[in-house]
């Protein structure tokens, strides 16, 4: 029996979530939401995630019903994601492993996000889909190593839809993009958005520069409604990279795929991706926003994976990193 | 009577399709293998992307058939080997082009080389071979956008390193760096994910192009900046 502690908040989320042995004992999280037109500045985000992670803590483990001497590990976000909201997390992360004497485990943060989704589904080896505000990546696994095949060349398609709800003075409460997600449910008129995909790649930025300069125009002439560009813009996003996990799936031969990421919890991009597969008589995995959006869990159990697998990580290496690529972890847990 | 005339023709593709074997299906399109006025054929068929806003996949589907049609075409006169033409049918987005019989993936082929534990010079040779073709399809600013080992055949007998170029559904001309480099870093990552451990046979590749194209200085160069900004791609969670 193996118990972890997950603290993640790499981004506007602060989780601690507690896995044992693949059973989600208690998944907490506050977001740090900021007003529309606006995005999160990473002090700013620092300094909520300091306010509130000792409490997310201690109600993770009242939830968990445990205590701090039954726990194996504490695992903690390494990177990708924002310097200051990092080092506030892993600060705390290191403090309690050592008043509890467990050993330390720093996870990269794309992997958590696989694990997680691998672990809910049940999806055995699919190729995942990993779309959010910071990343935008199409992964399989091979020996060792998940992979990328696809990817943004630019911004990620979260950014993307982010910066649009900005221009638009979306709520970002509980996300923009939530919000976007809603308004394109009445959209009925598509209008043709800029379309690039370069093999298994995408881009994004030119669709964003192009929305962003027509969309005042459009708007005020009456051409079309808000409602009208957050459904054309989320047809072409979700058209793009439903397009490059085909291209990869057919690429790998592969015959799943597995959703993950906070935009992965959006129901229009789950259809879509449901009916390519029903096309090619492959199966889609997918999860809520539970387990999509950035948690604490996540980080858990892919520490979890690790720790059973020998790893930990010294006190003197358990720094952050911005940069950190998938394909850079070494798979110890995988055949 | 125009829309009955098209719906006709819809119905005579179809039926012929049946008659074909359905080869594969790949990310956009079904491709059937049979025979086409007597000559050994495959028959790629775009069929209507259900998933896609219907506005979106008409144009897309048909951009990209007929840019796949041109591409080929300015390859084959430029002597980079593609398979032949032999017809294209717009209504249903249908492409129909000359069988390379026996052939291989070069994926394929790199993977069985893989195993058989043969020797890297092989398909460092091989990897020459491509630098060369590539160098020359860049040259004619034909840029492929979709380069993947999956994508390059090799006619019979593989080891003469017989190149054979397919899928330019996502090729379009241009003449800028910025393309070219942008083409060869797709390759870079789909060769290097497909097959672990080849980085070298990879630089054989890099080489081969810079000594076989006219253009490669500024092309390499866009090339080492693509790849910069994909190391920034991870930054935020």
């Amino acid at each position: 029996m193996t118990i972890v502690v997950g603290f993640e908040g790499s981004a506007n989320k602060i989780g601690v979530g507690i896995i044992q042995d693949g059973k989600v004992l208690s998944n907490p999280r506050r977001t740090y939401i900021t007003p529309p037109g606006q995005g999160f500045m990473p002090s700013d985000t620092a300094r909520h995630h300091r306010s509130c992670i000792l409490d997310v803590l201690q109600e993770a483990l009242e939830e968990a019903k445990i205590k701090p001497q039954d726990v194996d590990c504490v695992a903690y976000t390494k990177g990708p994601g924002m310097g200051a909201p990092l080092l506030s997390v892993a600060i705390v992360a290191r403090t309690v492993a050592q008043l509890w004497k467990k050993p330390l485990l720093g996870v990269n943060h794309c992997i958590g996000h696989i694990e997680m989704g691998r672990l809910i589904t049940g999806a055995e080896n699919p190729s995942v889909l990993y779309v959010s505000g910071g990343n935008t990546q199409v992964i399989a696994y091979s020996e060792r190593c998940y992979r990328i095949f696809g990817e943004t060349i630019d911004i990620a398609v979260g950014n993307c839809l982010d910066r649009f709800a900005r221009v638009l003075k979306i709520s970002n409460d509980p996300s923009p993009g939530y919000n976007i997600e809603q308004m394109a449910k009445k959209g009925k008129k598509f209008v043709e958005l800029p379309y690039t995909v370069k093999g298994m790649d995408v881009s994004f930025s030119g669709i964003l520069s192009y929305i962003e300069d027509m969309s005042h125009k459009m708007l005020s002439s009456g051409e079309c409604t808000p409602e009208d560009l957050c459904f054309s813009l989320q047809e072409t996003l979700f058209s793009m990279l439903v397009e490059i996990t085909e291209r990869a799936m057919a690429h790998c031969g592969s015959q799943e795929v597995l959703i993950v990421g906070g935009v992965g919890c959006n129901v229009r991009l789950q259809e879509m991706m449901g009916v390519m597969c029903q096309e090619r008589g492959a199966k889609l995995f997918a999860t809520d926003e539970r387990f999509c959006i950035d948690n604490g869990a996540m980080i858990a159990q892919a520490g979890w994976e690790m720790f059973r697998s020998g790893q930990v990580t010294n006190l003197q290496d358990s720094w952050i990193t911005q940069r950190y690529r998938t394909d850079e972890v070494e798979v110890t847990w995988r055949d | 009577m125009e829309g009955d005339a098209e719906s006709r023709s819809r119905l005579r593709t179809r039926a012929f399709l049946d008659g074909l074997s359905l080869m594969k299906q790949g990310a956009e399109a079904r491709v059937y293998r049979g025979r086409f006025l007597g000559k050994a054929a495959v028959v790629k068929e775009r069929f209507p992307k259900a998933y896609r806003h219907p506005a979106l996949d008409g144009k897309l589907t048909h951009r990209r058939t007929a840019q796949e049609v041109r591409s080929i075409v300015r390859c084959r006169k430029a002597g980079i080997s593609a398979p032949v033409v032999y017809f294209v049918d717009y209504v249903t987005n249908c492409i129909y082009l000359e069988d390379i019989e026996e052939s291989t993936t070069v994926r394929d082929h790199i993977i069985s080389m893989q195993q058989c534990g043969k020797e890297a010079s092989n398909l460092c040779a091989l990897a020459d071979k491509i630098g060369q073709v590539l160098a020359r399809m860049h040259d004619e600013d034909v840029i492929h956008g979709d380069l993947t080992t999956s994508n390059m055949l090799l006619r019979p007998p593989c080891d003469d390193h017989n190149l054979v170029l397919i899928d330019f559904g996502l090729s379009f001309i241009s003449a800028l760096p910025e393309d070219k480099g942008v083409d060869l870093y797709v390759l870079e990552k789909a060769f290097l994910s497909t097959h672990p451990n080849t980085e070298e046979i990879f630089r054989a590749l890099l080489q081969s192009y810079s000594s076989n194209s006219k253009k490669s200085g500024p092309v390499i160069k866009k090339l080492d900046e693509v790849r910069l900004r994909g190391r920034k791609r991870s930054m935020v969670g």
